[in-house]
């Protein structure tokens, strides 16, 4: 039954429910894949092999009794390291938090509890969700199943790589700046940043507050769309969560026409730090898209060139904040505390041991933007960017339904390439990081292989704020037109591993 | 240090005051989480994800929190926002769970108001209210192993968090001007005036005792004439109205000294003594000490809605000026009796009193003279003699029944004060009942007039008003146990029936 592992999420399901096969036997299927292929891959900093066992039992008890099973019941899903997990050790990719076991579930892991779906552990990612490589976890790198010499993408790296790599039908991601959209890409599978305050964020480990979100990650477009109505919806533990009915994004991902629809290409994600590759495939996305009966015009969003640095300033400040509370007093990392030392001295060694550089140079990067007298010039002023990313949306989304770009401006790097050069890093994130700032939707979804390096290229779709459902309308059509086109689905092509 | 006195502060400086004043709420679950506010409970027992700042964990503003503050900026005369945010405040201590304070900055929910308070002349100061802004409390560090119960010398701490998240207002004055000598009598007014009014609200208990309200006094000296302030002092956790008064007043004199010694005032926060009402210095602060603070991007903002806000002061219960007001016209009292009763902090037992049955004369009667000479004498608060409003209502209500005259009454109120139990059972072990029993007191009337024949003579020529004579006579043998009243009565009757 080696075939289960290359089931999506949706015929998985339906399986399990019709009793073709048992919750138990997909688990463990893709437990031994796990067991095949981590060591690897490295998408798992954690498997809970008795725990998704557990899980799967219970689907199988449920279904033995008659009752109803949801759409995901059964279905195995990796986790990514930055929601919490009781009774299941949660790292966020830190050494701070090494051996951590948190005593509550995070609003999306309880959602995924009770749909039925089988967690099979904890993925690896960037430290704190900061990178675009996973290369800054504390737990080492993970490979991208394409390449293993190269990145998977970051932070939610380990997600995707489990996706890519067959290991698991289902994954969650975290998109502060691109961290679904861009691993999304550069694996060649499916990742989706919901509106800002679709998805709890009550358990999601922060980086930055106002720009984290959590969503969906799938090797099929209706599979995201099957898991994003399994996590969204209103969570009164988060105050900024939308009390609002959750956009019917299966329904919009079974459509599969985009005819009538405005399709608008972002003017300024194009030019020097593309690779032609990239933009190849992205261009035959377009054509594509006029063939299938959308109206493609170009918009112009000017403020989208300030974007980057308005996140440099934005993320880092909150995380300085958000991360203030590692101090060694009540749970992860306590280095130093030998009886002789201050309380200040033991938290001051811890977080020098157990935060990584990267970590390290965004808390003093977010600490300096807040300070006073600094505040307006960098905090301050790029809230006010934030605004104009805004506007810059609202303006293009009059006169089109959704904007679409290259997800990212190349395919995956090798592992190193980028380590020692921050900024290369952070232009990963180029195209991605405006709709985390404006907080609306957006998907990314694989458009092929760039011709130059044989490695996957994503075409990044933007929608408005609670009206997902396009993405999925749009990258449903997409996905099947492409699918009809190569005979098979993009990741058939990736080399067994 | 020897100081300066403070009249000699006075004739050269003029004192300005900054009074912060934070009051717990007693809402029944914190500011931003669902663990109860209960005091005394197990340490680290009320304490959940969210007030232990573990990873992951969300605040949701507790609407309580909200509703209580809005009445206190309205009941403060504050503009209350149309749109505030809560705000980060961003230093490390150990007892801060997520090491940033969830505060309010430059938008807070109610601005510039001002309470009038009146002084022991009757005079009315008025303080003008900056701000007031919910915000959440720390937790608690026990520092165990040094002499002191300070961080310093101690060889370990102990945390607990159940007062973190408690909701808590800052409410902080604008700078008081003008009171001059009567600066730390303003300050204690207004603290005192503050805890009525949050009392009255319902929203607090305020007991400075139990850390319920807490002081910070900042003062500082300018000399005369001059406009610009001095360099302030932070006196912080000042927890006594006459600790508040003391702590303005050592300030001045200490402020005072450094200044005429062509010394410069520090920046810095100071600890009050209660032992001596000295302050010692504390932390430095320096302006470098940054806070960091940027808008809570885990919460939404708050906008009360106006209609609501017209609501709850239209519901706003009677404040304490208004009540004191009213009770004075109720007693017929004029403004200089009031006055005394408000300085003696009668006003509390004379209207339970009353509640408790007895007449607001009587009521008064009691609090203002027998028991206010006691609490004065004891250095002690009228509300907390060892007597309840209900047990002097009972002293009055024998009075009123003629089992009681005033003198017994005395001795009862002493015996309850003295712990011999409730009036009643003071009355029967002390054997205090009047004896109105005409046959007891037959004799002793009989003896009187024997006795006192000259007087007598007089009565029955007429002069009724020698009686008085003769009924001090009675009460003395019955070791003023009798009902005066009664043996007027009977030496009257007797002296009439002889002339017959
Ligand atoms: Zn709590």
């Amino acid at each position: 039954m080696t075939d289960l592992i290359k089931y999506t999420a949706a015929d998985t399901a339906a399986a399990i429910a019709s009793g073709q096969v048992s919750a138990v036997e997909v688990a463990q299927a893709h437990l031994d894949r796990i067991d095949a292929v981590d060591k690897k891959v490295n998408a798992f900093l954690h498997v809970d092999t008795e725990g998704a066992l557990a899980a799967a039992r219970a689907v199988d008890a449920k279904r033995a009794k008659g009752e109803e099973l949801g759409p995901l019941a059964g279905v195995p899903l990796a986790l990514k390291d930055v929601f919490t997990t009781q009774g299941i050790p949660t790292t966020c990719g830190s050494k701070i938090l090494e051996g951590w076991v948190p005593p509550y579930d995070a609003t999306l892991t309880s959602r995924l509890k009770d749909a039925g779906v089988v967690i099979l552990g904890k993925t690896n990612m960037d430290e704190f969700a900061m990178g675009s490589s996973t290369e800054n976890s504390a737990y080492g790198v993970t490979g991208n199943p394409w390449d293993l010499s190269r990145i998977p993408g970051g932070s939610g790296g380990g997600s995707a790589a489990a996706l890519a790599a067959y290991e698991a039908p289902l994954a969650i991601g975290t998109d502060t700046g691109g961290s679904i959209r861009q691993p999304g890409a550069v694996t060649g599978t499916v990742g989706v940043k919901p509106t800002y305050g679709s998805v709890s964020r009550y358990g999601l480990i922060a980086f930055s507050s106002s720009l984290d979100q959590g969503g969906p990650c799938a090797r099929t477009v209706l599979d995201a769309a099957l898991l994003h109505e399994a996590i969204a919806g209103h969570d009164p533990l988060d105050s900024t969560s939308i009390d609002a009915p959750v956009p019917a994004v299966v329904a919009a991902a079974k459509l599969r026409d985009v005819r009538g629809m405005r399709i608008g290409v972002v003017k300024e994600f194009a030019g020097e730090g593309y690779q032609a590759g990239v933009m190849q495939r992205f261009n035959e996305s377009v054509e594509l898209l006029r063939e299938l009966g959308a109206e493609v015009v170009e918009v112009s969003c000017p403020s989208f060139t300030l974007a980057l640095p308005a996140y440099y300033l934005i993320a880092p400040s909150e995380a300085s904040s958000n991360l203030a509370r590692f101090d060694a007093m009540r749970y992860g990392l306590r280095v130093g505390d030998d009886g002789t030392r201050s309380a200040e001295d033991v938290t001051a060694l811890t977080r020098e041991a157990g935060f990584g550089p990267e970590v390290k140079r965004r808390i003093i990067l977010g600490t300096y933007a807040l300070s006073s007298g600094y505040y307006d010039a960098y905090y301050g002023s790029a809230q006010k960017v934030r605004t104009l990313i805004s506007r810059d949306f609202d303006a293009a989304f009059a006169g089109v339904d959704v904007l679409i770009s290259p997800t990212t401006p190349t395919t995956a790097f090798p592992i190193g390439e980028r380590a020692d050069d921050p900024m290369a890093m952070y232009l990963a994130d180029l195209c991605t990081i405006p709709s985390n700032l404006a907080g609306n939707a957006a998907m990314s979804l694989p458009c092929g292989l760039a011709p130059e390096d044989n490695l996957p290229v994503g075409l990044q779709i933007i929608a408005p704020a609670m009206a997902d459902d396009r993405l999925y309308r749009v990258g449903g059509a997409v996905e099947a037109a492409l699918n009809d086109k190569w005979g098979h689905p993009l990741l058939e092509e990736a080399p067994a591993l | 240090m020897n100081l300066v006195s403070y009249d000699d502060a006075l004739a050269s400086y003029d004192p300005v005051m900054g009074l912060e004043v934070h009051v717990e709420l007693g809402t029944k679950t914190k500011m931003f989480c669902g663990c109860s506010t209960t005091l005394g409970a197990e340490p680290n027992s009320q304490t959940c994800p969210t007030c232990l700042g573990l990873p992951g964990s969300l605040p949701v503003v507790n609407a309580i929190g909200v509703e209580s503050a809005v009445k206190i900026g309205l009941a403060l005369n504050c503009e209350i926002a149309e749109w505030c945010r809560f705000a980060r405040k961003n230093y490390f201590y150990p007892d801060m769970p997520k090491n940033f304070q969830t505060s309010q900055y430059d938008e807070p929910i109610a601005f510039n108001g001002y309470l009038d308070v009146q002084l022991e002349d009757g005079e009315i100061f008025r303080v003008e209210i900056e701000r007031a802004h919910m915000e959440e409390d720390t937790g608690k560090s026990s520092h165990i192993g040094g002499a002191t119960g300070r961080i310093h010398g101690a060889s370990h701490s102990l945390l607990d968090y159940n007062r973190a998240g408690i909701p808590l207002i800052e409410i902080v004055t604008k700078p008081i001007e003008g009171a001059g000598v009567r600066a730390p009598e303003v300050a204690k007014a207004y603290v005192a005036e503050l805890r009525e009014l949050i009392k009255a609200l319902g929203v607090s208990e305020a007991r400075m005792d139990k850390g319920q309200m807490r002081c910070d006094v900042n003062l500082s000296l300018r000399p005369h004439g001059r406009e610009k302030f001095g360099t302030r002092s932070e006196t912080k956790n000042v927890n006594s109205l006459r600790s508040v008064e003391r702590a303005a007043r050592y300030e001045i004199m200490r402020h005072a000294t450094v200044l005429d010694d062509g010394g410069t005032i520090v920046q810095e926060t100071r600890h009050f003594h209660e032992e001596d009402g000295s302050t010692t210095a504390g932390r430095i602060k320096d302006n470098a000490e940054d806070y960091r603070y940027f808008p809570e991007p885990d919460l939404v903002p708050i906008a009360p809605a106006r209609a609501w806000v017209e609501e709850l002061r239209a519901a706003l219960p009677e404040l304490p000026r208004v009540r004191r007001a009213r009770l004075q016209g109720e007693w017929g009292l004029s403004d200089k009796d009031m006055q005394s009763v408000l300085n003696a902090g009668a006003v509390q037992p004379i209207l339970e009193t009353i509640a408790a049955g007895a007449p607001a004369d009587q009521a008064r009667k009691w609090w203002m003279g027998e028991l206010a000479r006691r609490s004065n004498e004891t250095g002690t608060d009228l509300s907390e003699q060892p007597i309840t409003p209900a047990q002097v209502a009972r002293v009055c209500a024998l009075v009123a029944e003629g089992k009681l005259n005033d003198k017994l009454a005395r001795q009862v109120i002493e015996g309850v004060l003295a712990g011999e139990g409730e009036p009643d059972e003071v009355v029967a072990k002390r054997g205090l009942a009047v004896v109105s029993d005409d046959s007891a007191l037959g004799a002793a009337v009989d003896q009187a007039i024997a006795e006192n024949a000259a007087i007598a003579d007089k009565i029955r020529d007429g002069k009724v008003a020698a009686v008085g004579a003769l009924v001090g006579a009675v009460m003395k043998t019955t070791r003023g146990q009798a009902d005066a009243a009664r043996v007027k009565d009977l030496i009257l009757e007797r002296l009439a029936a002889e002339g017959q």
